[in-house]
């Protein structure tokens, strides 16, 4: 039997999708629902002097309005960080109280404050402007920059400050930038970005008064993850009593992660009006209020010699966590950022300091990527202006200082085990046609245009996490995955996993894994995922964790049911247990050549025992039906790697960037699926590049979201993108049996850095910030040309 | 959004007698319906013009190009016949929004409109058009008359509207990477005597840049336009672009505009 895995077998999920049969939590309605909709803060930061529902409890169809009171009276719990972060002075981090209805003070635009629940979704929203709410207005703080020095604006946290947290060792770093030939310096920020999923949030709540169970549909990442911190934190319910859905999901890119405010104030209210509560957010609500990314500021230096070798690296970095932290929003600018902002270079010193705080915004934690994309952009911005100021070319200061040998232990948290840095990096630049490249500048500028090309090489810490690693580091749960394989008695198979597709194939690329390893055709097999009330517990999708952890769980699970397959087919068959061979479906008595069918072997399992010609009686030991389970826990991270590599052409005279070649060479170690693997390439790089080139979340001085809307924010569209040119090399990972990496994020953490490369490489090293807008672009342009005619 | 009443009118009279000043046509809905779901618009009742035939078609004759007003971007933009008369005309449609709002928006709902930043005022202004209505013909210099304002009466309803045919012409619009609106757009158009310079996006209404029109109509190439700095004074300033920038844009625009007629 041919191998599925790395054949580009068709999306099975497909069919559903593109004949408008999915699933999603809005198509959801249940009999007798009821509607939610929330009043929220118009203001940034204000206290809440009065609440008055008098008038809107009147408004027609009015079922229930519950506000901070009524959630604080019933002992609810608020949303939590799920990392804890120390400072370097050894204090804990700092979080303000995040009860899902603000009581006394609301603190981003959009921040809840009551929910009205309605007969219908019109006599809620006319309802719920006739609450009246009458608050005081305090003065916002929105600057990244600028915290540290405003007005504090939660209780007892001094200076809007997280955490002071420090990765590495100041002493050694100095040591090494004392010896250095050249100090290279750089000041960056990183755009605040809004994830945008197709699908906006929403969820529908149900009670069942008889069993006192509530049931929670609701576009998550992690249904299990969402009901335990519910359950433990949110105090909604015991988690017996809780059950969370999440069918089809539209997307989530890190932004349904989280459990949101929504999510915990319908689950509750429906209890308390024995109703079932639907809520879907609006675009609006969405801009507002899903939880942003990125939004850094960062100082980093790199100590060289004058020969291109790295000798230290500093980066001191204010994170915006926006108004409160949440699940992922302390761990991302830390743990995910500063191990990896060394990049894929051998540096013997290196430290990464990140102030985290507070502002009058969004909510900020991890969007694709998180904390990588932020750290990637760090180091390679900061070694493509070296290679500049030192006159060495791009590729080759790059080369000098990529490790030579693995396991690369890097230098800040991680050990490397596999890669060949040189070897993409080559492959690479033989895609982009690199050596052309001077030939097609020239080319350019016939034409009155300037041309740059811009590199960057990476690598990722993905696959989160080894259970021990990461609760080292503060981690509230331990990051291993679970996997359950049941065999029907008729032969198909029912893979039930912890992750979560929304966007993922798993439908496909998972059930190729299982084929493969079961010998079982993959239309025989389902995988299914997203139902507290299927299949055991589990961590949920993101970090690229879901084939580097949850596949291996799936591939364990196989290796259990063949396992006692073997013990089976010995006894029917009269042999030795080490006797028996599997392959291609098949459990083969080696000694005898006699075989059993795996799906005889299940069809057994369920009959134990012997009747007339059927002989099916198991080893003493087994239990009779054939089901595994397997809670896999990595022993490391997984690194992908890779280098990218964009050209540009910009029009001086309007400034507009034009992305002419995009080359990605990526190594994610086998790839199961190659087509589902492109697309999530495209998807990374996608948005990647709509960080470098257009996307920009921006909030006036005052805390209103200026960028609100599609009008204003600027998502990218299919006819601002080349056609990528996509390719790989491929070393297996070492830690997990089926060699692979994950390839979720590399395109939305490359990118950024590669395409500003090019951009600045074209405007001949001038800093613009991301996005890099047209009007931004003029003006270097025009600076550029006064100092090119300054200097003829 | 707010309950309305729904109406659909058969012919302009009708439509006509219909309106109120709590009541608004509607054509493709682009601008009406978006404004009414976020609530910054409430309407008692909405007037459909759709099924009134007099508004839809394509007429060209020797001397110009009448399109109805109901007439959709899509169509503008598809005409064989347009397209042979003032090509720059369907390529303006070809570059509105995006295919949804082509397939539904019209020409007539978007000069009533009048959007500082919508595409088609600036046709009407570069191309000398007429707009007829139920009741007159109106000058297209005379009809933009501020933000959002046009010499639109209550309940006038735009039936058509009449482009002279140029012997040259051409569109060229720096859009709004977000919305694909005009930061700035600039439509260049030669007629026998004179050369119109139409500007949409910059100010806060379309208007005929007098400065570049005279410079053209004495000497028709982008090098007697090249390097005009131009009054920024007037330009809108947003998050998007500088005033100066647009100032820059305009004249940009109009060079690449001139170099394509
Ligand atoms: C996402 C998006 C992107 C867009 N991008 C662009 C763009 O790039 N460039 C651009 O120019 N436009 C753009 N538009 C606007 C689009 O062109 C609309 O078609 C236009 O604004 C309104 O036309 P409509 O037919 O939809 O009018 P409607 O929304 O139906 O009506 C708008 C107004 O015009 C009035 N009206 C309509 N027809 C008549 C008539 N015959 N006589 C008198 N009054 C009338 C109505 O009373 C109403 O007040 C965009 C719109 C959207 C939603």
């Amino acid at each position: 039997m041919a191998s599925l895995v790395g054949s580009r077998v068709e999306r099975k999920e497909d069919k559903r999708f593109l004949t408008g049969k999915g699933r999603y939590t809005a198509d959801i309605n249940l009999a007798n629902q009821t509607y939610a909709i929330f009043v929220r803060s118009p203001h940034a930061r204000a206290s809440i002097k009065k609440l008055n529902i008098d008038k809107a409890l009147k408004s027609s169809g009015v079922v229930s309005i519950l506000t901070g009171k009524e959630i604080a009276d019933d002992k609810i719990g608020g949303l939590i960080a799920g990392w804890a972060i120390r400072s370097e002075d050894g204090t804990e981090m700092k979080c303000p109280g995040n009860p899902p209805l603000a009581k006394d003070n609301v603190n981003f635009v959009g921040d809840p404050v009551a929910v009205v629940i309605a007969e219908s979704l019109a006599e809620a929203k006319e309802a719920a402007e006739k609450v009246e709410v009458d608050y005081k207005v305090l003065k916002a703080v929105t600057s990244t920059a600028d915290a540290i020095n405003g007005d504090a604006i939660h209780e007892g946290i001094d200076k809007n400050l997280c955490f002071d947290w420090l990765l590495g060792d100041r002493q050694k770093v100095k040591e090494a930038f004392d010896k250095a030939d050249k100090v290279i310096s750089i000041d960056i920020i990183n755009n605040r970005l809004i994830p945008n999923a197709m699908e906006p949030r929403a969820c529908v709540a149900d009670y069942n008064a008889a069993s006192e169970e509530i049931t929670l549909y609701t576009t998550s990442q992690n249904p299990h993850l969402s009901r335990l911190i519910m359950s433990a934190f949110g105090n909604v319910a015991p988690e017996h009593k809780l059950r969370v859905v999440a069918p089809d999901v539209g997307g989530g890119f890190g932004s349904k992660i989280n459990v949101y405010n929504e999510d915990i104030v319908c689950s509750w209210a429906a209890k308390k009006i024995n109703r079932a509560i639907k809520w879907v957010a609006e675009r609006s609500e969405s801009f507002l209020t899903d939880i942003h990314g990125r939004d850094h500021v960062t100082h980093a230096e790199l100590a060289v010699t004058k020969d291109g070798k790295f000798l230290g690296f500093k980066n001191e970095t204010i994170a915006n966590l926006g108004a409160y932290a949440r699940v992922f929003g302390t761990v991302t600018p830390t743990y995910l950022f500063g191990p990896c902002a060394t990049g894929v270079y051998e540096i013997p010193a290196a430290y990464t300091n990140v102030k985290a705080v507070y502002t009058n915004t969004a909510p900020v934690d991890a969007y694709r990527g998180a904390g990588r994309p932020e750290a990637t952009y760090t180091i390679e911005r900061l070694v493509e202006k070296a290679s500049m100021e030192l006159g060495i070319d791009k590729t080759e200061l790059r080369i000098k200082n990529f490790p030579t040998a693995f396991p690369f232990k890097q230098t800040l948290v991680h050990t490397v085990d596999s890669g060949d840095y040189v070897a993409g990096m080559e492959k690479a630049k033989q895609m982009a046609d690199y050596k052309g490249f001077e030939a097609r500048r020239k080319e350019s500028e016939a034409k009155g245009k300037l041309r740059g090309i811009g590199v960057t090489s990476y690598f990722e810490a993905c696959g989160i996490a080894p259970s021990a690693a990461v609760m080292s580091l503060g981690c509230g749960v331990g990051l291993w995955e679970s996997a359950e394989v049941r065999f029907n008695p008729t032969g198909q198979v029912t893979v039930y996993t912890g992750s979560h597709s929304h966007g993922q194939s798993h439908q496909t690329t998972f059930a190729q894994i299982a084929a493969d390893e079961l010998g079982v055709p993959i239309e025989n097999i389902d995988i299914v995922h997203g139902d507290t009330d299927k299949g055991t517990f589990g961590m949920g999708t993101y970090g690229s964790r879901s084939l580097a952890v949850g596949g291996i769980a799936i591939v364990n699970a196989c290796k259990k049911i063949v396992e006692k397959g073997k013990r089976v087919t010995a006894k029917m068959l009269e042999a030795n247990p080490e006797d028996v061979e599997f392959k291609d479906g098949e459990f083969i008595v080696s000694k005898s050549n006699k075989k059993k069918t795996i799906g005889e072997v299940a069809f057994a399992c369920y009959l134990p025992g012997v009747r007339d010609e059927m002989k099916s009686p198991l080893p003493e030991g087994d239990e009779p039906g054939l089901k595994e389970t397997s809670f896999y826990d990595p022993s490391n991270f997984s690194f992908p790697a890779g280098t990218h590599i964009a050209e540009v052409e910009i029009d001086p005279e309007t400034g507009h960037v034009k992305l002419e070649k995009y080359t990605a060479c990526d190594d994610f170690g086998r790839i199961i699926n190659p087509m589902v693997v492109e697309g999530q390439v495209h998807g990374g790089l996608a948005q990647g590049i709509g960080q470098a080139l257009y996307e920009n979340a921006e909030y006036d001085e005052t805390g209103q979201l200026m960028t609100g809307s599609y009008m204003d924010y600027t998502m990218p569209r299919a006819d601002n993108f080349p056609e990528f040119n996509i390719g790989y090399t491929c070393t297996h990972a070492t830690t997990n049996p089926l060699g692979v990496k994950g390839c979720g994020e590399a395109g939305a953490i490359a990118a950024p850095p590669t395409v500003m490369n090019a951009v600045i490489d074209a405007l001949g090293g001038q800093e613009v910030t991301m996005p890099a807008t047209a009007e931004k672009v003029w003006k270097a342009c025009k600076n550029l040309k006064k100092s090119n005619a300054k200097a003829a | 959004m707010k309950d309305f009443n729904y109406h659909s009118a058969k012919d302009s009279k009708e439509a006509s007698k219909l309106a109120s000043s709590s009541s608004a046509f509607l054509a493709g809905g682009m601008t009406t319906i978006p404004s009414m779901k976020l609530g910054l618009a409430t309407y008692k009742d909405l007037i459909d013009i759709k099924n009134i035939k007099k508004l839809s078609g394509i007429k060209v004759s020797g001397k110009s190009v009448t399109i109805g007003a109901a007439t959709k971007h899509v169509e503008v933009s598809n005409s064989k016949d347009i397209k042979k008369a003032i090509p720059s005309l369907s390529s303006l449609a070809e570059g509105i929004g995006d295919p949804q709002v082509r397939n539904r928006g019209t020409i007539g709902g978007s000069i009533a409109n009048n959007d500082p930043s919508a595409d088609y005022p600036s046709a009407c202004i570069a191309l000398n058009a007429t707009i007829h209505t139920n009741e007159r013909k109106i000058e297209a210099a005379k009809f933009f008359k501020g933000m959002f304002e046009t010499a639109l009466k209550k309940g006038e309803l735009i039936e058509a509207i009449e482009f002279q045919i140029p012997e040259k012409s051409s569109y060229q619009k720096h859009p709004n990477p977000a919305s694909r609106y005009a930061i700035v757009g600039v439509y260049v158009a030669k007629h026998k005597g004179d050369v119109n310079v139409a500007v949409t996006g910059a100010k806060s209404c379309v208007y005929n840049d007098k400065e570049m029109s005279k410079a053209l109509s004495g000497n028709f190439s982008s090098s007697s336009i090249d390097g005009m700095d131009l009054d920024s004074s007037e330009m809108n300033s947003d998050m998007h672009a500088s005033a100066d920038f647009r100032a820059s844009l305009v004249v940009t625009q109009a060079k690449k505009a001139v170099d394509a007629c």
